[in-house]
């Protein structure tokens, strides 16, 4: 028999959740090795560890979203065999997961009810559900209207629906995972207020994320995962973001970047009332102007679907300006009249775009065929009429040995490289052709903290050459630490610029939020 | 007055052959709202028809023909349904399979069982389902105006046409005011919000799919015992595509679907009065333009004006837990 341990002051207080030898498999990757992990009631227990540490497989066990190869899950200190999502409920076990699980097109009460209706007509249940939906609402203060429909709440609203679903299942352990990921600062802060009132409540919350300010600053304890095992449990107040950090990769890293001053010299984009609208006919972009010049980083940040996108999409030559003109070098280069992405390049415009997957690379080519993409009629890759495979492996290898990709053959598929390395692999191919401007989306998204900074200190290297860099990132940390300009933007306009030195999380959240930038520096003035 | 006469007449054929698009149409939006494509709509008419008359002419009644299409109706969903559903194969290769199939099978099965190229025998008037007399319609009968409109256009039809418009409402109130109806639409929007509050996907599927059929079961049943006397090789002539037409025409809810089947009801029976007829300034309306009306009308509507329309989010799509 195992033998509980009690707390020691308040006797045998038995933890929420006990997990004791989580096992979990996914073919060749062992995604959780022999996971122990105890959560106190009533407290906000953080798990942190890079992508891919198997934190959300975890996670997904716990909620029973998949079976655990070995070793038993125990809450209350009741052995609980969880075989899917109904048993966890029953458990009491809620989960906010990072893609919303809600359905866009209904109420929020018709959300909160679905799988718990009260009965085979929906009448019987709706007036009892409304009027313990309201009660909930006040309680957390999650200020939501119950006939609001779904599609129509901003991010930060429908996380709080999610919130308010488990409340209403009667969860007393609730699982965010990656909460804030979608959030401004501001809809985070109100949203570490209310797991702050569930704690009060006597709930318990466990928070899954790679965000360290926020494990400091709200939780009572931290585990640490790496490569799917439990390296670490430490109190907060014990602990320090450099030793998390250290942890979760197993060596110290740069949380700073260190960089020099910029050395700006002439302007190379010049962007004058630029207009992009989407498939839809939708504005994305409203009359955007700003210049990057040579020897500058000039990030653009914002909540993720603010027009960012469309923005990079259009001066990397693969969406129409509808109103505007872009310059690069003194000349048109206005995308949509004659000027496509291939021209751009020509021209010495590299283009890093957001989405890896869908836009950057084909997973299904090998290394050196992906390594090429955009470049394949480069006369150096090329015999009179067939490709020069020869010229492409060498080329490769050399990209490779580079950016310090790994494995460095050119042969292997191009799904088999990690987030990381795939994303090395298309950077080498975009700055090793020395262009004038690089334009670069999210480059740091699904990338392992190693890579991170070598990403980052090879931008910085661009802007020392005396290229000029245009960044978008929704990551702030990423922004500040990199720009030596950032643009704010927010519902397709910029709302307004501010300097590296000048910046900081509030000011730009405020920004983001849609706040005038003088404003924001007079709320933060007042602070 | 003979123009009142004629539109009643035409209002009376439009309620005659939109039944079966309404029923079809209806089938189609229970498997759609789930999220699972049911291009099989017209197979599953061919193979209920074929039923339906078939046991009818065994048995010597109808209801018994109708039990039997249901039977085949929801033997072929499942079949469907283990395709798309369990296997998470390709909807609309499934679909279209289950339509070559059908026409097959059923002219196959027809030839073996009655050797009569097809078809199948003439059903006698009690195998048939009969033209139902409302109360009072014989007694207003010669009343002007509410006389004909309550005897010729609204009594006379067999009980099928009734269950057709009965089921309407119906089907709305189960989609809109009940358990069943909240977790089939929202598994058709987003199955992983039905997973994770503890509902199986593949079940709710399963019964929306079976649902479809039992709806698709009685169209089939009406064409063969009902309209008709007999089954015909393919007899359903594209009806359970218009049936699909008119339900993403009237964007996948019920009562919009019932009126873009009342009018390509009404498209079809005009076709059928205008044969023949002299049109001043225009001559004889050709027949083949006037037959083709309701299928140009189809790709006309499918192409332009319901472009806008929104599918379930999860249409097409098997559900597959992320990793």
């Amino acid at each position: 028999m195992h033998q509980m341990h009690g707390t020691g002051e308040t006797g045998a207080v038995q933890p929420a959740i006990e997990l004791r030898g989580i096992d979990k498999r996914f073919g060749a990757v062992h995604a959780n090795k022999e996971i122990d992990l105890k959560v106190d009631k009533g407290t906000i227990h953080g798990i942190v560890g890079e992508n891919g540490a198997g934190k959300s497989t975890l996670m997904s066990i716990l909620y029973g979203f998949y079976q655990a190869d070995g070793g038993t899950i125990h809450v209350d200190g009741k052995l609980c065999d969880i075989k899917g999502s109904e048993d966890a409920i029953a458990a009491g076990i809620g989960m906010v997961h990072q893609h919303f699980m809600l359905v866009e097109t209904f109420s929020v009460l018709e959300n909160v009810i679905l799988g718990v209706e009260g009965g085979a007509v929906l009448r019987d249940g709706v007036d009892k559900a409304r009027v313990e939906l309201e009660r909930l609402e006040r309680e957390y203060s999650l200020d939501i209207d119950p006939d609001a429909i779904v599609g129509d709440l901003s991010v930060g609203l429908q996380q709080r629906v999610e919130i308010l679903k488990a409340l209403y299942r009667g969860a007393e352990i609730l699982i965010l995972d990656e909460p804030t990921g979608v959030l401004t600062p501001q809809e985070a802060d109100h949203l570490f207020r209310i797991l702050a009132t569930l704690k009060e409540q006597g709930k318990t919350v466990v928070l899954i994320t790679h965000k360290l300010r926020e494990i400091m600053a709200a939780t009572d304890n931290v585990s640490v995962m790496r490569q799917g095992a439990m390296v670490a449990d430490r109190k907060t107040a014990q602990t320090s973001p450099e030793e998390l950090s250290e942890l979760m990769v197993g060596r110290r890293v740069l949380l700073r970047l260190e960089k020099g001053e910029a050395n700006p010299g002439a302007t190379v984009l010049q962007v004058n009332d630029l207009c992009v609208d989407n498939a839809q006919g939708v504005r994305k972009v409203k009359n955007a102007s700003f210049t990057v010049r040579a020897g500058e980083i000039v990030g653009i940040a914002g909540v993720s679907g603010n027009g960012q996108s469309e923005l990079l999409e259009a001066l990397g030559g693969i969406r129409s300006a509808s109103e505007g003109s872009v310059l690069l070098n003194d000349q048109d280069v206005t995308p949509g009249k004659g000027v496509d992405a291939a021209e751009l390049r020509k021209r010495g415009v590299a283009h890093v775009p957001e989405d890896r997957h869908r836009m950057a690379m084909v997973t299904g080519f090998t290394a050196k065929e992906a390594a090429i993409l955009g470049y394949e009629d480069d006369p150096a890759y090329n015999n009179s009429i067939l490709l020069d495979w020869h010229a492409i492996s060498k080329a490769t290898a050399n990209m490779m040995l580079e950016f310090d990709v790994r494995p460095d053959d050119p042969d292997l598929k191009a799904a088999n490289f990690s987030g990381g390395n795939q994303q090395k692999l298309v950077l080498a191919r975009e700055i090793m052709r020395d262009p004038e401007l690089l334009l670069v989306g999210q480059p740091t998204r699904g990338v392992d903290i190693g890579a991170i900074e070598f990403i980052h200190k090879r931008i910085v290297a661009m802007r020392d050459a005396g290229k000029a860099v245009l960044l978008v990132s929704v990551e702030l940390d990423e922004i500040m630490s990199l720009a030596d300009r950032i643009l704010v933007m927010c519902d397709g306009v910029i709302i307004g610029e501010v300097s590296a030195a000048e910046a900081n999380e509030r000011v730009l959240g405020l920004m983001m939020a849609g706040v005038d930038p003088n404003e924001a520096k007079a709320v933060e003035g007042q602070a | 007055m003979e123009n009142f006469e004629l539109v009643i007449l035409l209002l009376d054929a439009t309620l005659r052959t939109s039944t079966p698009l309404i029923l079809a149409a209806l089938a189609g939006m229970f498997s759609e709202r789930s999220g699972t494509i049911n291009l099989a709509l017209e197979g599953m008419m061919l193979g209920g028809a074929f039923a339906a008359a078939a046991v009818a002419y065994y048995a010597g009644s109808p209801w018994v023909g109708l039990l039997a299409a249901i039977a085949a109706t929801i033997a072929l969903s499942l079949l469907h349904g283990f395709a798309c559903i369990t296997h998470k194969g390709n909807q609309v290769v499934s679909g279209m399979a289950i339509n070559i199939l059908m026409s097959g099978f059923t002219a196959l099965v027809g030839i073996a069982l009655f050797a009569q190229g097809g078809k199948t025998p003439a059903l006698d008037k009690a195998s048939r389902f009969q033209p139902i007399t409302l109360p009072g319609a014989e007694a207003v009968r010669d009343v002007p105006i509410l006389g004909p409109i309550y005897f010729e256009l609204l009594s006379g039809h067999n009980i099928l046409v009734y269950i057709a418009f009965f089921a309407v409402p119906a089907a709305w109130w189960v989609m809109y005011r009940t358990r069943f109806g909240l977790r089939l639409r929202a598994v058709g929007e987003n199955p992983g919000a039905v997973d994770t509050a503890g509902i199986s996907v593949v079940l709710m599927r399963y019964r929306a799919v079976v649902c479809s059929g039992v709806l698709v079961g009685m169209s089939g049943a009406y064409l063969s015992t009902a309209q008709g006397a007999s089954f015909l090789q393919d007899m359903t002539a594209g009806k359970g595509y218009i049936a699909l037409a008119a339900m993403v025409f009237g964007k996948w809810r019920p009562f919009p679907a019932l009126f873009a089947c009342l009018l390509f009801g009404f498209l079809d029976a005009a076709a059928t009065r205008l044969q023949g007829v002299i049109l001043p300034g225009i001559g004889e309306v050709p027949v083949q333009l006037v037959q083709a009306l309701p299928y140009v009308l189809t790709v006309i509507l499918l192409a332009g004006f319901i472009g806008r329309a929104t599918p379930p989010k999860a249409l097409g799509r098997a559900y597959v837990k992320e990793r």
